[in-house]
């Protein structure tokens, strides 16, 4: 009953082809664009920005960079933090290099670079597959945190930690400490809705059929007339686009400030990432955001929970978080190995029977 | 024209020139990687026989290593320091054991027949889950570990080689002779192969699974803990040795996964060419290039030759 699409005919091309179908769908997206837009900017505090949703946005725009490159081509990648890393650092060159240009073309810049670099690390994906190509993306990991914090140029010859200068956007400060959080929260919230928008089209189009047919099976793939360089070679340079401009986000609203084997270190970003695509669920846009939220709040509310209701002391509540993460992720994989997508699914399929389950 | 001659000449000039320098660099080189053999060994034993890429094997090594020296800490009465290392290490074995099976009853037999990077996602929660066992049982600052191993450094012809490496590197060639007899001779090292090749053969003539997990992870839990034992008495016992475990994985790629003997040359290769790069390349690049060089190694190995040095040839079929 509640979520019935019975009686909803479509008409025309147009509405055939739109990008919710359902007009409950439409409804739901709306109201939450709605409140998102223009309820919480005026709510927002530094706590609630910086802690939560600030964090919560870049890694939904980060995990759907990777789910494209993961969920949608089939190809393992544990590189995520080095090209975070390459989108903040060449967002920092560009900044520093053409302090008039817009910070909206400077972060679109730092994820074309990032996409640039991911190709070229893509490429051993061509011969090889599964672990072993995870084990390769290792290698940008490593290398490229290496090499911007060995190599004065990326950081400008001064420390290897770097710092966003303050920058106007439409005339509203939106980098450095003096920002508002609402502003800051709006131009996040702008890419993320912009880009998001572009994923949903793109996955559903042409380019992301050719990588589902790779993911699925990339040798009869082959046979239909697929590419297999040109496939994997886009989702390589569209996921890291995504990745990379992440990274910028990350450096310039974020956090402001970015030590590059802290920030772009593999457990913090790498692998949490990945857990939150897997979480989430693999191959789904609506998979991406529900991970990044479930992996950004997850440790704030056992954080708050432990220390502040139970009252037990942070250094045991960093171990006891560590349990509790590794037994959630677990416990998460036994009982819904699809994702919390996948339970949003079946969430969808009671409505549409509710109240008469049979 | 600088650049170049660092790049491709001085470092060979180098070792030309300082051959006893050049040899104690490669057999440091060699004794490193006689470590990463041994967690690479966890690495592939459990590969083989359940399909299941482990990344927790470098926090069990930690994990081992930690309650070692916690046991140790905690029952020290007054006994013989032989007779305390005897029962810890007996104990940390029984340790293992009941993880062993732990695992197997909680997070392998519900992921039966699941894809393999949700199997792989499992393993990483576990990491998560025994490194924070490990540090609220037994404490998270950096211990000790003291077996009465010997010290000292020997001088061999005036290469200097360290008598911890020595044990290290015997200790590793007595796991693989006896891992060797115990896959070949042994019933249920057969059992092991038969399960490795095909799970649903195995079963058919009946091998219990559960069972080949359980000793299978036992194995590797023993494997850890020599791992652990040896990089804690070399280094102590911290957190950095759940990240030897990335660095086991190029040693895999190397010698290729379902491979024993890749695993120990693997292992011998990137630590060999690990030192070597570090010490004599030096002046380019200002070092810590240990981090990524294992990698890089591995990357353009695979672009020869995907399946390592001694994998089974893939082979797919639509």
């Amino acid at each position: 009953m509640l979520y019935r699409e019975t009686g909803q005919f479509k008409t025309s091309y147009q509405s055939d082809q739109a990008l919710f179908t359902i007009t409950q769908d439409r409804f739901l997206v709306g109201a939450i664009l709605a409140v998102a837009v223009f309820l919480i900017p005026f709510g927002i505090n530094d706590y609630w920005s910086k802690s939560i949703l600030l964090p919560f946005l870049v890694f939904a725009l980060i995990s759907l960079g990777l789910n494209i490159l993961v969920g949608y081509c089939g190809q393992i990648s544990l590189g995520t933090g080095g090209f975070m890393a390459v989108g903040a650092y060449s967002c920092y060159k560009i900044m520093t290099s053409f302090p008039e240009l817009n910070l909206i073309v400077v972060i679109v810049l730092a994820g074309l670079c990032a996409a640039g670099v991911g190709v070229l690390f893509g490429l051993p994906s061509l011969r090889i597959k599964g672990f072993y190509l995870a084990v390769a993306t290792l290698a940008a990991q490593f290398f490229l945190v290496w090499m911007f914090n060995k190599v004065p140029w990326f950081y400008n010859y001064e420390m290897s930690q770097i710092t966003a200068p303050p920058r106007e956007v439409f005339g509203v400060l939106v980098t450095s400490a003096e920002a508002s959080p609402a502003a800051q929260y709006l131009f996040m919230l702008g890419f993320v809705i912009v880009f998001t928008w572009i994923a949903m089209n793109l996955v559903r189009g042409r380019v992301g059929r050719s990588w589902m047919a790779i993911r699925d099976r990339d040798i009869a793939a082959e046979l239909m007339g697929v590419r297999p360089l040109q496939t994997k070679l886009t989702a390589f340079a569209v996921s890291s686009f995504y990745v990379g401009m992440g990274g910028a986000l990350v450096f310039t609203i974020w956090l402001g400030t970015v030590e590059v084997t802290e920030t772009f270190d593999i457990l913090q970003s790498s692998f949490f990432v990945l857990f939150a695509i897997i979480i989430g669920g693999l191959g789904s846009i609506l998979g991406s955001f529900l991970g990044a939220a479930f992996m950004t709040l997850m440790p704030v509310v056992l954080k708050v929970l432990l220390v502040d209701v139970v009252g037990v002391i942070p250094v045991t509540a960093k171990h006891i978080e560590f349990i509790l993460v590794g037994s959630l992720i677990i416990i998460f994989l036994i009982n819904e190995p699809h994702g919390m997508a996948r339970m949003w699914g079946i969430a969808k399929e009671k409505m549409r029977l509710w109240p008469f389950p049979y | 024209m600088d650049f170049l001659y660092e790049l491709l000449v001085q470092p060979f000039a180098d070792m030309i020139f300082e051959p006893l320098f050049f040899i104690e660099t490669v057999v440091k080189g060699l004794m490193a990687g006689v470590l990463y053999s041994l967690v690479a060994l966890g690495f592939v034993l459990i590969f083989k026989a359940s399909g299941v890429f482990n990344f927790a094997q470098g926090t069990m090594a930690l994990f081992a290593a930690l309650t070692l020296t916690g046991l140790m800490e905690k029952l020290d009465l007054g006994m013989p320091h032989w007779m305390l290392v005897i029962l810890c290490l007996a104990l940390t074995v029984v340790v293992m054991i009941v993880l062993a099976v732990v695992v197997e009853r909680f997070v392998l037999r519900p992921l039966v027949n699941q894809e393999l990077i949700i199997l792989f996602m499992a393993t990483l929660g576990l990491s998560y889950v025994l490194e924070g066992v490990g540090d609220l049982a037994w404490g998270s600052d950096v211990k000790v570990l003291d077996l009465g191993l010997p010290e000292g450094v020997w001088d061999i012809g005036g290469v200097f080689v360290e008598q911890l490496d020595v044990i290290a590197a015997v200790a590793a060639g007595g796991m693989v002779a006896v891992l060797a007899v115990f896959f070949s001779k042994t019933r249920i090292g057969r059992a092991l192969r038969a399960v490795a090749d095909d799970h649903q053969a195995a079963l058919s003539v009946g091998i219990s699974l559960q069972q080949i997990w359980v000793i299978v992870w036992s194995v590797a839990g023993l494997v850890a803990l020599v791992a652990g034992v040896m990089w804690g008495s070399k280094s102590g016992v911290q957190f950095s040795l759940s990240l030897i475990a990335l660095k086991a994985l190029p040693v895999l790629i190397l010698g290729g996964f379902t491979s024993i003997p890749g695993a120990i040359i693997g292992g011998l290769i990137i630590g060999v060419g690990e030192k070597v790069a570090e010490v004599f390349w030096y002046h380019i690049h200002g070092g810590a290039v240990e981090n990524w060089f294992a990698y890089m190694l591995a990357l353009v190995f695979l672009m020869f030759r995907p399946q390592g040095l001694f994998g089974d040839k893939i082979i797919e079929r639509v």
